[in-house]
């Protein structure tokens, strides 16, 4: 097929992808959107096969069927608690891809006879690296979120050294390589590149991988536009430039939503030493007791108050009780109790984690609420139950300045009447900072894992 | 510096501000499923792995050619379809939905 005939199905299949992000971002037309994009790369990768020189289809085609097999059997078994460790993987793989492509186009074009044009040259550099550091960032990402590698900060010994090493390092294979268009500098370089991933992500909480994978995936895009500048491909400019572009100021709503600058997510290594108890409980004026219940006990005070709010959180997710806690709820509501739900922006592990959750519960819209329409209601309620969540209903964030949390929005749920706390114990969150909260003299603690007490709140409560 | 790079940096450039342009209002709760989306997106390097892929001469290049291929292809479809689990969860629901109580 003519080179024009597949330069139009670029241009059918960008705008595909440009409808597809449009209606991404409103919550109506957001399945719609994902489609219409789907279709558009469909597009994108069906005329690609037309493409005049290519001669060999039985490599990419078996490419396509592994990836396609590992995709779909990914995508359909992973739980919905695990999605945004998966989402992580995906942008890793396309990291790598990135930094394949500018590998192998390296290898083909240096021994040629003459410099390389420059602008081949710095899509390579540029794909070679930002791709490598996507692809091992978004390996560690990974490791963090599913509990492989600890969700803490970590920082070694040496740290500055090693990174001002590693900086020159790649600085100085990326001469190299430009210089020489010697192969072994640009292997040199894309190593370093790995540990430069590695480096990056490593010394940054998990309570801030959303962020960070959301940055690595703006990374990617861009290491994507990158092979289409050595491959003067439009259709990779575009696409990778839009979500470049896209994934960038997403990146920055995150951070806001969250309200912690990227600048202080990327480079503050949050909170690498625990506060000890007593100091917590000191803050609260309380005498560093934790009060605990029984469910019965908590099953009274709910069944007799007016208005309940429910704040879920990560270990909700991690226990897949979210129909357990629709149940509770179901049975105070049919008891004429006023029930929310109190959705924290980054409850779970991502902005909207818990939206999805609760929403595959049947959970009805309205009584999801966001953080600054509840939080002026905390004073009328009679019983907030935090189920599993911690660092977004920490006090310290709000009183403790110099607590490495200070500044997050929290949920004010210790202006309520009474607190419950659902929890397995008294370990601190991801941040790793401790909570003043489970020593206020009004929270009681039910410890125990998220569904087990839930289930067992449901009996309790229909036996009142 | 060639016409082919103006075109191509023309096309970054109008690109760059359409993307931003694309989610500027963007309610929180979509924030996961627009990251996934854009995500699945820049599997579009698949093309890029084709193209190096129907073109190879070296073992070394096939090789690097084939991983590409499968990465961005787990990219694509992955992603894509776990962004669509993601949004069939937010399906408008009746209000008195018969699984809304046991």
């Amino acid at each position: 097929m003519s080179r024009t005939w597949i330069e139009v199905a670029y241009l059918v299949a960008a705008i595909c992808l440009v409808i597809g992000i449009k209606r991404l971002s409103h919550p109506r037309t957001a399945r719609s959107g994902n489609w219409i994009a789907a279709v558009g790369m469909t597009i994108a990768v069906g005329f690609t096969f037309a493409i005049e020189e290519i001669d060999t289809y039985w490599l990419m085609l078996l490419g396509i069927a592994v990836g396609s097999v590992v995709g779909v059997a990914s995508a359909r078994m992973v739980r919905m608690t695990a999605i945004p460790q998966m989402v992580a993987l995906f942008n890793g793989v396309g990291g790598g891809a990135a930094a394949l492509i500018a590998a192998a186009e390296f290898h083909r074009l240096a021994p040629a006879s003459g410099p390389l044009p420059g602008e081949e040259l710095v899509g390579i550099l540029f794909s070679a690296v930002v791709g490598s550091v996507s692809f091992w960032g978004s390996l560690v990402a990974y490791g963090k979120l599913q509990e492989l590698v600890p969700g803490r900060p970590i920082l070694f010994p040496a740290h500055n050294t090693a990174n001002a090493l590693l900086a020159a390092t790649v600085v100085g294979a990326i001469a190299l390589t430009a210089v020489t268009e010697n192969r072994l500098w640009l292997a040199v370089l894309m190593v370093a590149a790995l540990v430069l991933g590695l480096f990056f992500v490593l010394p940054i909480g998990g309570a801030d991988m959303p962020v960070v994978i959301s940055l690595l995936n703006a990374f990617t895009g861009l290491a994507a536009a990158s092979t289409g500048f050595v491959l003067d491909n439009t259709a990779l400019i575009i696409g990778g430039t839009l979500v470049g572009a896209s994934g960038t100021l997403l990146t920055l709503l995150m951070g806001r939503a969250m309200g912690r600058p990227l600048r202080q997510t990327l480079f503050g290594a949050f909170g690498a030493a625990p506060e000890g108890g007593g100091h917590a409980a000191a803050a609260v004026g309380g005498d560093g007791n934790v009060r605990t219940a029984t469910a019965d006990d908590i099953a009274y005070m709910l069944a007799y108050a007016r208005r309940v709010v429910f704040v879920p959180g990560y270990g909700l997710a991690v226990a897949q009780a979210q129909h357990d806690v629709r149940n509770l709820g179901g049975l105070l509501e049919d008891k004429g109790v006023d029930v929310r739900y109190a959705i924290h922006p980054v409850a779970g592990r991502m902005p909207g984690h818990m939206n999805v959750l609760l929403a595959e519960a049947n959970v009805p819209y309205d009584e999801l609420v966001e953080m600054d329409e509840i939080n002026p209601e905390f004073p009328q309620t009679d019983v907030v139950v935090v189920v599993g969540a911690n660092d977004v209903v920490n006090p310290a964030a709000r009183n403790q300045p110099g607590n490495p949390i200070y500044g997050m929005p929290i949920l004010d749920v210790d202006r309520a009447q009474n607190v419950v706390v659902i929890k397995r114990s008294l370990s601190p969150g991801f941040a790793g900072v401790d909570n003043p909260l489970f020593y206020d003299p009004k929270t009681v603690m039910l410890f125990d894992d998220a569904k087990a007490a839930l289930e067992k709140l449901v009996t309790s409560l229909k036996a009142v | 510096m060639n016409a082919q790079l103006v075109v191509e940096l023309t096309i970054f450039a109008l690109a760059v501000f359409l993307g931003i342009e694309l989610i500027s209002k963007v309610p929180t709760m979509l924030h996961t499923p627009l990251m996934s989306g854009t995500n699945a997106i820049h599997g579009i390097v698949l093309i890029g792995a084709m193209l190096l892929a129907g073109t190879a001469d070296s073992t070394l290049e096939k090789v690097f050619a084939f991983v590409a291929v499968v990465f961005g292809t787990i990219n694509i479809v992955g992603g894509f379809l776990v962004t669509d689990r993601m949004l069939e969860m937010f399906k408008q629901r009746r209000p008195e939905d018969p699984e809304r109580r046991e």
